[in-house]
Protein backbone atom coordinates (compact mmCIF):
# COMPACT_ATOMS: atom_id res chain seq x y z
CA UNK A 1 0.00 0.00 0.00
CA UNK A 2 1.56 3.53 -0.73
CA UNK A 3 2.20 5.85 1.71
CA UNK A 4 -0.39 8.50 0.08
CA UNK A 5 -3.43 6.09 0.54
CA UNK A 6 -2.87 4.94 3.95
CA UNK A 7 -3.28 8.48 5.14
CA UNK A 8 -6.39 9.31 6.58
CA UNK A 9 -8.86 11.32 4.92
CA UNK A 10 -8.18 15.48 5.91
CA UNK A 11 -10.25 16.09 8.61
CA UNK A 12 -10.50 19.79 9.91
CA UNK A 13 -11.60 21.11 13.09
CA UNK A 14 -15.06 22.75 13.54
CA UNK A 15 -13.83 26.02 14.99
CA UNK A 16 -11.32 27.37 12.48
CA UNK A 17 -14.23 26.32 9.82
CA UNK A 18 -16.37 28.70 11.92
CA UNK A 19 -13.67 30.97 11.88
CA UNK A 20 -12.53 30.74 7.87
CA UNK A 21 -15.92 31.22 7.00
CA UNK A 22 -16.24 34.11 8.52
CA UNK A 23 -13.21 35.89 7.81
CA UNK A 24 -14.24 34.88 4.30
CA UNK A 25 -17.45 36.14 4.03
CA UNK A 26 -16.96 39.24 6.10
CA UNK A 27 -14.04 40.29 3.24
CA UNK A 28 -16.52 40.21 0.36
CA UNK A 29 -19.46 41.64 2.41
CA UNK A 30 -16.43 44.55 3.17
CA UNK A 31 -15.74 44.78 -0.42
CA UNK A 32 -19.56 45.84 -1.14
CA UNK A 33 -19.91 48.27 1.41
CA UNK A 34 -22.64 50.21 -0.75
CA UNK A 35 -25.03 46.65 -1.19
CA UNK A 36 -24.64 46.91 3.22
CA UNK A 37 -26.01 50.60 3.46
CA UNK A 38 -29.00 49.90 0.71
CA UNK A 39 -30.13 47.40 3.69
CA UNK A 40 -29.46 49.72 6.25
CA UNK A 41 -31.12 52.75 4.03
CA UNK A 42 -34.17 50.38 3.39
CA UNK A 43 -34.47 50.16 7.28
CA UNK A 44 -34.56 53.70 7.55
CA UNK A 45 -37.12 54.03 4.80
CA UNK A 46 -39.67 51.83 6.13
CA UNK A 47 -39.46 52.91 9.73
CA UNK A 48 -39.87 56.52 8.21
CA UNK A 49 -42.86 55.16 6.25
CA UNK A 50 -45.22 54.28 9.55
CA UNK A 51 -45.53 58.14 11.18
CA UNK A 52 -46.69 59.11 7.04
CA UNK A 53 -48.97 56.29 7.16
CA UNK A 54 -50.64 56.82 10.54
CA UNK A 55 -50.81 59.97 11.30
CA UNK A 56 -47.63 62.22 13.95
CA UNK A 57 -49.96 61.80 17.00
CA UNK A 58 -46.74 61.30 19.68
CA UNK A 59 -48.94 58.84 21.80
CA UNK A 60 -50.07 56.50 19.00
CA UNK A 61 -46.01 57.18 17.91
CA UNK A 62 -44.80 55.93 21.20
CA UNK A 63 -47.00 53.13 21.44
CA UNK A 64 -46.66 51.89 17.45
CA UNK A 65 -42.68 52.78 18.22
CA UNK A 66 -41.25 49.26 19.57
CA UNK A 67 -43.48 46.89 16.91
CA UNK A 68 -42.84 49.47 13.91
CA UNK A 69 -38.84 48.96 14.75
CA UNK A 70 -39.18 45.38 14.90
CA UNK A 71 -41.19 44.59 12.14
CA UNK A 72 -38.98 46.78 10.17
CA UNK A 73 -36.27 44.85 11.43
CA UNK A 74 -37.64 41.65 10.39
CA UNK A 75 -37.96 42.60 7.12
CA UNK A 76 -34.41 44.53 6.65
CA UNK A 77 -33.21 40.51 7.98
CA UNK A 78 -35.18 39.02 5.18
CA UNK A 79 -34.35 41.39 2.54
CA UNK A 80 -30.27 40.03 3.22
CA UNK A 81 -31.00 36.83 3.44
CA UNK A 82 -30.90 35.58 0.02
CA UNK A 83 -26.98 37.57 0.38
CA UNK A 84 -26.04 34.42 2.47
CA UNK A 85 -26.01 31.45 0.13
CA UNK A 86 -27.18 32.76 -3.61
CA UNK A 87 -23.96 33.99 -5.07
CA UNK A 88 -22.25 31.46 -3.79
CA UNK A 89 -24.63 28.94 -5.04
CA UNK A 90 -24.56 30.44 -8.41
CA UNK A 91 -21.23 30.45 -9.55
CA UNK A 92 -20.41 26.73 -7.66
CA UNK A 93 -18.34 27.95 -4.54
CA UNK A 94 -21.14 26.32 -2.31
CA UNK A 95 -21.02 23.31 -3.45
CA UNK A 96 -16.92 23.39 -3.19
CA UNK A 97 -17.25 24.70 0.11
CA UNK A 98 -19.50 21.64 1.01
CA UNK A 99 -16.89 19.04 -0.72
CA UNK A 100 -14.47 21.03 2.03
CA UNK A 101 -12.40 19.15 4.73
CA UNK A 102 -14.71 21.23 7.12
CA UNK A 103 -17.72 20.24 8.77
CA UNK A 104 -20.12 22.01 6.61
CA UNK A 105 -22.63 22.99 10.09
CA UNK A 106 -19.44 24.82 11.00
CA UNK A 107 -18.83 26.37 7.37
CA UNK A 108 -22.31 27.74 7.65
CA UNK A 109 -21.97 28.76 11.01
CA UNK A 110 -19.12 31.37 10.23
CA UNK A 111 -21.29 32.60 7.01
CA UNK A 112 -24.17 33.18 9.86
CA UNK A 113 -22.00 35.09 11.65
CA UNK A 114 -20.49 37.44 8.98
CA UNK A 115 -24.29 38.04 7.78
CA UNK A 116 -25.06 38.91 11.56
CA UNK A 117 -22.00 41.40 11.91
CA UNK A 118 -23.11 42.67 8.23
CA UNK A 119 -26.85 43.36 8.85
CA UNK A 120 -28.16 42.95 12.37
CA UNK A 121 -25.39 45.00 14.28
CA UNK A 122 -25.92 48.15 12.01
CA UNK A 123 -29.20 47.81 12.13
CA UNK A 124 -29.04 47.43 16.24
CA UNK A 125 -27.12 50.23 16.53
CA UNK A 126 -28.82 52.28 14.20
CA UNK A 127 -32.24 51.60 15.85
CA UNK A 128 -32.27 53.97 18.93
CA UNK A 129 -32.06 56.87 16.63
CA UNK A 130 -35.10 56.17 14.61
CA UNK A 131 -36.39 55.29 17.91
CA UNK A 132 -36.12 58.71 19.02
CA UNK A 133 -38.14 60.12 15.80
CA UNK A 134 -41.02 57.73 17.92
CA UNK A 135 -40.64 59.32 20.81
CA UNK A 136 -38.62 56.37 22.74
CA UNK A 137 -36.17 57.36 25.45
CA UNK A 138 -33.78 55.98 28.09
CA UNK A 139 -34.56 52.91 29.06
CA UNK A 140 -37.03 52.19 26.08
CA UNK A 141 -33.95 52.94 23.67
CA UNK A 142 -31.38 50.17 25.57
CA UNK A 143 -34.19 47.43 25.52
CA UNK A 144 -34.67 48.16 22.20
CA UNK A 145 -30.70 47.81 21.06
CA UNK A 146 -30.35 45.07 23.29
CA UNK A 147 -33.40 43.38 22.35
CA UNK A 148 -32.18 43.52 18.35
CA UNK A 149 -28.77 42.36 19.35
CA UNK A 150 -29.89 39.53 21.18
CA UNK A 151 -32.82 38.84 18.66
CA UNK A 152 -31.09 39.68 15.21
CA UNK A 153 -28.54 36.59 15.09
CA UNK A 154 -31.75 34.39 15.89
CA UNK A 155 -33.12 35.39 12.89
CA UNK A 156 -30.18 35.21 10.50
CA UNK A 157 -29.84 31.87 12.25
CA UNK A 158 -33.59 30.71 11.15
CA UNK A 159 -33.43 32.82 8.00
CA UNK A 160 -30.36 30.57 6.47
CA UNK A 161 -32.13 27.62 6.56
CA UNK A 162 -34.91 29.05 4.65
CA UNK A 163 -32.48 30.54 2.40
CA UNK A 164 -30.95 27.04 1.93
CA UNK A 165 -34.48 25.46 1.27
CA UNK A 166 -34.89 28.23 -1.24
CA UNK A 167 -31.65 27.80 -3.38
CA UNK A 168 -32.61 27.82 -7.39
CA UNK A 169 -35.93 28.04 -6.98
CA UNK A 170 -38.53 30.66 -8.79
CA UNK A 171 -40.12 33.18 -6.74
CA UNK A 172 -37.62 32.91 -4.33
CA UNK A 173 -37.93 35.61 -2.58
CA UNK A 174 -41.63 35.59 -1.99
CA UNK A 175 -41.45 31.96 -1.33
CA UNK A 176 -38.80 33.10 1.78
CA UNK A 177 -41.18 35.53 2.74
CA UNK A 178 -43.83 32.84 3.47
CA UNK A 179 -40.96 30.48 5.02
CA UNK A 180 -39.33 32.20 7.44
CA UNK A 181 -41.71 35.02 8.64
CA UNK A 182 -43.89 32.54 10.50
CA UNK A 183 -40.89 31.02 12.58
CA UNK A 184 -39.76 35.08 13.21
CA UNK A 185 -43.16 35.28 15.54
CA UNK A 186 -42.02 34.22 18.66
CA UNK A 187 -38.53 36.58 18.24
CA UNK A 188 -40.61 39.54 17.26
CA UNK A 189 -43.19 39.21 20.32
CA UNK A 190 -40.73 39.60 22.99
CA UNK A 191 -38.39 41.69 21.05
CA UNK A 192 -40.70 44.46 20.75
CA UNK A 193 -41.93 43.15 24.00
CA UNK A 194 -38.72 43.92 25.73
CA UNK A 195 -39.54 47.69 24.71
CA UNK A 196 -43.02 47.79 25.28
CA UNK A 197 -41.88 46.03 29.42
CA UNK A 198 -40.18 48.91 29.38
CA UNK A 199 -42.16 51.47 27.82
CA UNK A 200 -44.48 50.70 31.20
CA UNK A 201 -42.00 50.91 33.53
CA UNK A 202 -41.31 47.24 33.88
CA UNK A 203 -38.10 45.66 33.72
CA UNK A 204 -37.69 44.00 30.02
CA UNK A 205 -34.64 41.33 31.69
CA UNK A 206 -37.20 38.44 31.65
CA UNK A 207 -37.79 38.83 27.55
CA UNK A 208 -34.15 39.39 26.65
CA UNK A 209 -33.58 36.36 28.85
CA UNK A 210 -36.14 34.50 26.27
CA UNK A 211 -34.83 35.90 23.21
CA UNK A 212 -30.88 34.77 24.44
CA UNK A 213 -32.31 30.91 25.38
CA UNK A 214 -34.20 31.16 21.42
CA UNK A 215 -30.34 32.52 20.27
CA UNK A 216 -28.51 29.76 22.08
CA UNK A 217 -31.26 27.03 20.79
CA UNK A 218 -30.81 28.81 17.19
CA UNK A 219 -27.70 28.59 17.37
CA UNK A 220 -27.09 24.66 18.28
CA UNK A 221 -30.32 23.74 15.71
CA UNK A 222 -30.30 25.82 12.17
CA UNK A 223 -26.83 25.04 11.18
CA UNK A 224 -27.16 21.50 11.74
CA UNK A 225 -30.73 22.72 9.67
CA UNK A 226 -29.21 24.55 6.98
CA UNK A 227 -26.38 21.94 6.51
CA UNK A 228 -28.92 19.52 5.55
CA UNK A 229 -30.55 22.13 2.92
CA UNK A 230 -27.52 23.38 1.53
CA UNK A 231 -27.19 19.39 0.46
CA UNK A 232 -30.64 19.18 -0.74
CA UNK A 233 -30.05 21.69 -3.11
CA UNK A 234 -26.61 20.60 -4.04
CA UNK A 235 -27.95 17.24 -5.34
CA UNK B 1 -44.19 -16.82 13.39
CA UNK B 2 -40.94 -15.11 14.22
CA UNK B 3 -40.79 -11.54 14.37
CA UNK B 4 -37.44 -11.36 12.53
CA UNK B 5 -39.59 -13.53 9.54
CA UNK B 6 -42.01 -10.59 9.05
CA UNK B 7 -41.23 -7.66 5.80
CA UNK B 8 -41.82 -5.08 8.03
CA UNK B 9 -41.32 -3.06 5.06
CA UNK B 10 -43.25 -4.78 2.72
CA UNK B 11 -45.86 -1.70 2.39
CA UNK B 12 -42.99 0.81 2.75
CA UNK B 13 -43.03 -0.01 -1.33
CA UNK B 14 -45.38 2.17 -3.20
CA UNK B 15 -46.31 -0.83 -5.68
CA UNK B 16 -47.52 -3.08 -2.70
CA UNK B 17 -48.70 0.32 -0.39
CA UNK B 18 -51.19 1.16 -3.22
CA UNK B 19 -53.86 -1.46 -2.77
CA UNK B 20 -53.42 -1.72 0.77
CA UNK B 21 -54.14 2.14 0.41
CA UNK B 22 -57.66 1.52 -1.79
CA UNK B 23 -58.86 -0.42 0.70
CA UNK B 24 -58.10 1.60 3.62
CA UNK B 25 -59.55 4.78 1.90
CA UNK B 26 -62.74 2.67 1.28
CA UNK B 27 -63.16 1.43 4.88
CA UNK B 28 -62.09 4.50 6.58
CA UNK B 29 -64.86 6.24 4.35
CA UNK B 30 -67.44 3.97 4.94
CA UNK B 31 -66.90 4.32 8.53
CA UNK B 32 -66.35 8.33 8.42
CA UNK B 33 -70.19 8.71 7.53
CA UNK B 34 -72.12 7.28 9.65
CA UNK B 35 -69.87 8.45 12.57
CA UNK B 36 -70.53 12.27 11.13
CA UNK B 37 -73.96 11.70 10.93
CA UNK B 38 -74.51 10.62 14.34
CA UNK B 39 -72.60 13.39 15.39
CA UNK B 40 -74.15 15.83 13.46
CA UNK B 41 -77.84 14.34 14.58
CA UNK B 42 -76.85 14.52 18.03
CA UNK B 43 -75.48 17.49 17.96
CA UNK B 44 -77.73 19.64 15.98
CA UNK B 45 -80.65 18.04 17.10
CA UNK B 46 -80.33 16.31 20.56
CA UNK B 47 -78.29 18.42 21.98
CA UNK B 48 -79.53 20.79 24.22
CA UNK B 49 -80.03 24.71 23.61
CA UNK B 50 -77.07 26.31 25.30
CA UNK B 51 -78.28 28.76 27.98
CA UNK B 52 -76.19 31.39 27.35
CA UNK B 53 -75.12 31.25 23.56
CA UNK B 54 -78.49 29.58 22.29
CA UNK B 55 -78.17 27.79 19.60
CA UNK B 56 -74.83 29.31 18.15
CA UNK B 57 -72.41 26.91 20.28
CA UNK B 58 -73.57 24.16 18.21
CA UNK B 59 -70.98 25.35 15.55
CA UNK B 60 -68.37 23.95 18.12
CA UNK B 61 -69.39 20.20 16.52
CA UNK B 62 -67.28 21.34 13.12
CA UNK B 63 -64.87 23.60 15.13
CA UNK B 64 -63.45 21.94 17.75
CA UNK B 65 -62.69 18.54 15.82
CA UNK B 66 -61.25 20.85 12.66
CA UNK B 67 -59.10 22.46 15.30
CA UNK B 68 -57.96 19.16 16.79
CA UNK B 69 -57.22 17.74 13.20
CA UNK B 70 -55.47 20.48 11.90
CA UNK B 71 -52.77 20.38 14.66
CA UNK B 72 -52.75 16.15 14.88
CA UNK B 73 -52.21 16.30 10.68
CA UNK B 74 -49.50 18.71 11.28
CA UNK B 75 -47.68 16.15 13.79
CA UNK B 76 -48.46 13.27 11.75
CA UNK B 77 -46.87 15.04 8.70
CA UNK B 78 -43.80 16.43 10.74
CA UNK B 79 -43.68 12.45 11.45
CA UNK B 80 -43.71 10.97 8.06
CA UNK B 81 -41.11 13.55 7.29
CA UNK B 82 -38.95 12.67 9.62
CA UNK B 83 -39.43 8.85 8.33
CA UNK B 84 -38.45 10.01 4.69
CA UNK B 85 -35.26 12.17 5.60
CA UNK B 86 -33.88 9.36 8.14
CA UNK B 87 -35.09 6.25 6.19
CA UNK B 88 -34.62 7.76 3.17
CA UNK B 89 -38.15 6.46 1.68
CA UNK B 90 -40.11 7.64 -0.92
CA UNK B 91 -43.18 6.74 0.27
CA UNK B 92 -43.15 8.16 3.80
CA UNK B 93 -42.42 11.38 1.83
CA UNK B 94 -45.91 10.78 -0.67
CA UNK B 95 -47.94 10.03 2.66
CA UNK B 96 -46.97 13.87 3.96
CA UNK B 97 -47.49 15.41 0.65
CA UNK B 98 -50.66 13.96 0.71
CA UNK B 99 -51.70 15.07 4.31
CA UNK B 100 -50.80 18.67 3.70
CA UNK B 101 -53.66 19.83 2.16
CA UNK B 102 -56.31 18.18 4.22
CA UNK B 103 -54.51 19.92 7.04
CA UNK B 104 -54.44 23.24 5.90
CA UNK B 105 -58.23 22.60 5.10
CA UNK B 106 -59.12 21.70 8.76
CA UNK B 107 -56.96 24.81 9.51
CA UNK B 108 -59.24 26.84 7.28
CA UNK B 109 -62.46 25.34 8.23
CA UNK B 110 -61.42 25.94 12.05
CA UNK B 111 -60.64 29.31 11.73
CA UNK B 112 -63.63 30.18 9.70
CA UNK B 113 -66.09 28.49 11.61
CA UNK B 114 -64.42 30.39 14.78
CA UNK B 115 -64.92 33.48 13.32
CA UNK B 116 -68.82 32.81 12.52
CA UNK B 117 -68.76 31.42 16.29
CA UNK B 118 -66.95 34.96 17.53
CA UNK B 119 -69.51 36.80 16.04
CA UNK B 120 -72.54 35.69 18.27
CA UNK B 121 -70.02 34.96 21.20
CA UNK B 122 -67.82 37.82 21.64
CA UNK B 123 -69.98 40.30 19.62
CA UNK B 124 -66.35 40.15 16.74
CA UNK B 125 -65.36 38.20 13.91
CA UNK B 126 -61.89 38.24 14.87
CA UNK B 127 -59.91 38.69 18.38
CA UNK B 128 -56.14 38.02 18.14
CA UNK B 129 -56.55 36.06 20.90
CA UNK B 130 -53.34 33.53 21.76
CA UNK B 131 -55.18 29.82 19.87
CA UNK B 132 -56.96 32.02 17.05
CA UNK B 133 -52.88 33.65 16.65
CA UNK B 134 -51.18 30.68 16.31
CA UNK B 135 -53.98 28.36 14.74
CA UNK B 136 -53.10 31.35 11.81
CA UNK B 137 -49.75 30.97 11.98
CA UNK B 138 -50.09 26.75 11.82
CA UNK B 139 -52.22 27.82 8.58
CA UNK B 140 -48.98 29.94 6.93
CA UNK B 141 -46.59 27.06 7.86
CA UNK B 142 -49.17 24.91 6.13
CA UNK B 143 -49.31 26.76 2.88
CA UNK B 144 -45.32 27.55 3.27
CA UNK B 145 -44.77 23.68 3.07
CA UNK B 146 -46.93 23.39 0.32
CA UNK B 147 -45.69 26.13 -1.64
CA UNK B 148 -42.09 25.08 -1.04
CA UNK B 149 -43.07 21.90 -2.51
CA UNK B 150 -45.28 22.96 -5.23
CA UNK B 151 -41.35 25.32 -6.18
CA UNK B 152 -39.29 22.63 -6.67
CA UNK B 153 -39.58 20.57 -9.88
CA UNK B 154 -37.58 17.30 -9.16
CA UNK B 155 -39.86 15.49 -6.65
CA UNK B 156 -37.08 13.87 -4.69
CA UNK B 157 -35.41 17.25 -3.89
CA UNK B 158 -39.15 18.40 -2.78
CA UNK B 159 -39.75 15.82 -0.69
CA UNK B 160 -36.42 16.48 1.04
CA UNK B 161 -36.73 20.22 1.50
CA UNK B 162 -39.96 20.10 2.21
CA UNK B 163 -39.39 17.58 5.09
CA UNK B 164 -36.65 19.92 6.35
CA UNK B 165 -39.30 22.49 6.79
CA UNK B 166 -41.77 20.55 8.30
CA UNK B 167 -39.74 19.17 11.08
CA UNK B 168 -38.18 22.97 11.20
CA UNK B 169 -42.03 23.97 11.56
CA UNK B 170 -42.88 20.92 14.10
CA UNK B 171 -40.23 22.29 16.48
CA UNK B 172 -41.37 25.99 15.97
CA UNK B 173 -45.60 25.36 17.01
CA UNK B 174 -44.94 24.74 20.47
CA UNK B 175 -43.35 27.88 20.74
CA UNK B 176 -44.91 30.42 18.46
CA UNK B 177 -48.56 28.63 20.90
CA UNK B 178 -46.73 29.77 24.04
CA UNK B 179 -45.07 32.90 22.82
CA UNK B 180 -48.35 34.32 21.23
CA UNK B 181 -50.16 33.11 24.40
CA UNK B 182 -47.90 35.42 26.24
CA UNK B 183 -47.99 38.19 24.35
CA UNK B 184 -51.88 37.67 24.64
CA UNK B 185 -51.57 37.95 28.57
CA UNK B 186 -49.64 41.12 28.21
CA UNK B 187 -51.28 42.83 25.59
CA UNK B 188 -55.07 42.29 26.20
CA UNK B 189 -56.49 42.39 29.46
CA UNK B 190 -59.33 39.31 30.50
CA UNK B 191 -61.68 39.06 27.54
CA UNK B 192 -63.53 35.57 26.85
CA UNK B 193 -61.31 32.98 27.68
CA UNK B 194 -62.01 29.66 25.92
CA UNK B 195 -60.27 27.82 28.76
CA UNK B 196 -62.82 28.75 31.48
CA UNK B 197 -65.60 27.29 29.29
CA UNK B 198 -68.86 25.75 31.34
CA UNK B 199 -68.58 22.58 32.35
CA UNK B 200 -70.24 20.81 29.03
CA UNK B 201 -73.23 18.48 28.92
CA UNK B 202 -71.76 14.39 28.48
CA UNK B 203 -74.49 14.11 25.45
CA UNK B 204 -72.36 17.19 23.64
CA UNK B 205 -69.18 15.35 24.54
CA UNK B 206 -69.90 12.24 23.34
CA UNK B 207 -71.36 14.30 19.90
CA UNK B 208 -67.90 15.98 19.80
CA UNK B 209 -66.23 12.90 20.27
CA UNK B 210 -68.29 11.22 17.43
CA UNK B 211 -67.92 14.49 14.94
CA UNK B 212 -63.69 14.18 15.88
CA UNK B 213 -63.58 10.86 15.14
CA UNK B 214 -65.66 11.15 11.99
CA UNK B 215 -62.81 13.96 10.78
CA UNK B 216 -60.04 11.50 11.70
CA UNK B 217 -61.30 8.69 9.80
CA UNK B 218 -62.42 11.19 6.37
CA UNK B 219 -58.89 12.77 6.81
CA UNK B 220 -57.42 9.29 6.58
CA UNK B 221 -59.56 8.26 3.53
CA UNK B 222 -59.00 11.65 1.84
CA UNK B 223 -54.92 10.67 2.68
CA UNK B 224 -55.48 7.62 1.09
CA UNK B 225 -56.98 8.50 -2.24
CA UNK B 226 -54.76 11.51 -2.33
CA UNK B 227 -51.79 8.88 -1.60
CA UNK B 228 -52.70 7.02 -4.39
CA UNK B 229 -52.66 9.47 -6.88
CA UNK B 230 -49.33 10.79 -5.91
CA UNK B 231 -48.37 7.20 -6.34
CA UNK B 232 -49.71 6.82 -9.96
CA UNK B 233 -48.33 10.30 -10.99
CA UNK B 234 -44.89 9.21 -9.58
CA UNK B 235 -44.38 5.85 -10.23
CA UNK B 236 -45.94 6.05 -13.76
CA UNK B 237 -43.04 4.88 -15.77
CA UNK B 238 -42.75 1.83 -13.85
CA UNK B 239 -43.74 -1.64 -15.41
CA UNK B 240 -46.71 -1.93 -12.83
CA UNK B 241 -48.07 1.21 -12.75
CA UNK B 242 -48.23 1.30 -16.98
CA UNK B 243 -50.01 -2.04 -16.36
CA UNK B 244 -52.81 -0.61 -14.09
CA UNK B 245 -53.15 2.30 -16.19
CA UNK B 246 -53.37 -0.07 -19.14
CA UNK B 247 -55.91 -1.78 -17.39
CA UNK B 248 -58.09 0.86 -16.38
CA UNK B 249 -57.70 2.30 -20.28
Amino acid sequence: MSEAAAQPPIERGGWSGVAWALRRDLRLALRSKAELGVQLLFYVVVVSLFPLGVGADPMLLRALGPGVLWVAALLASLLSLPRLFAADFADGTLEQIALSPYPLPALISGKILAHWLTTGVPLAALSPLLALQFGLDGSELVALAAGLVLGTPTLSLLGAIGAALTLGLRAGGALLALLILPLYVPILIFGAGAVEASRVGLAAGGELSVLGAALLVAAIGAPLASAAAVRIALD
Amino acid sequence: MRLSSINWFKFASPASFFPLAGHLARWFAVLAVPLAAAGLWLGLVVAPTDAQQGDAYRIIFIHVPAAWMSMFIYLVMAAWCALSLTLNARLSAMMAQALAPTGALFTVIALWTGALWGRPAWGTYWAWDARMTSELILLFLYLGYMALRHAIDEPRRADRASAVLALVGAVNVPIIYFSVKWWNTLHQGATVSLTAAPKMASIMLTAMLLMTFAAWFYAIAVAMVRVRAIILERERRTSWAGALAGAAR
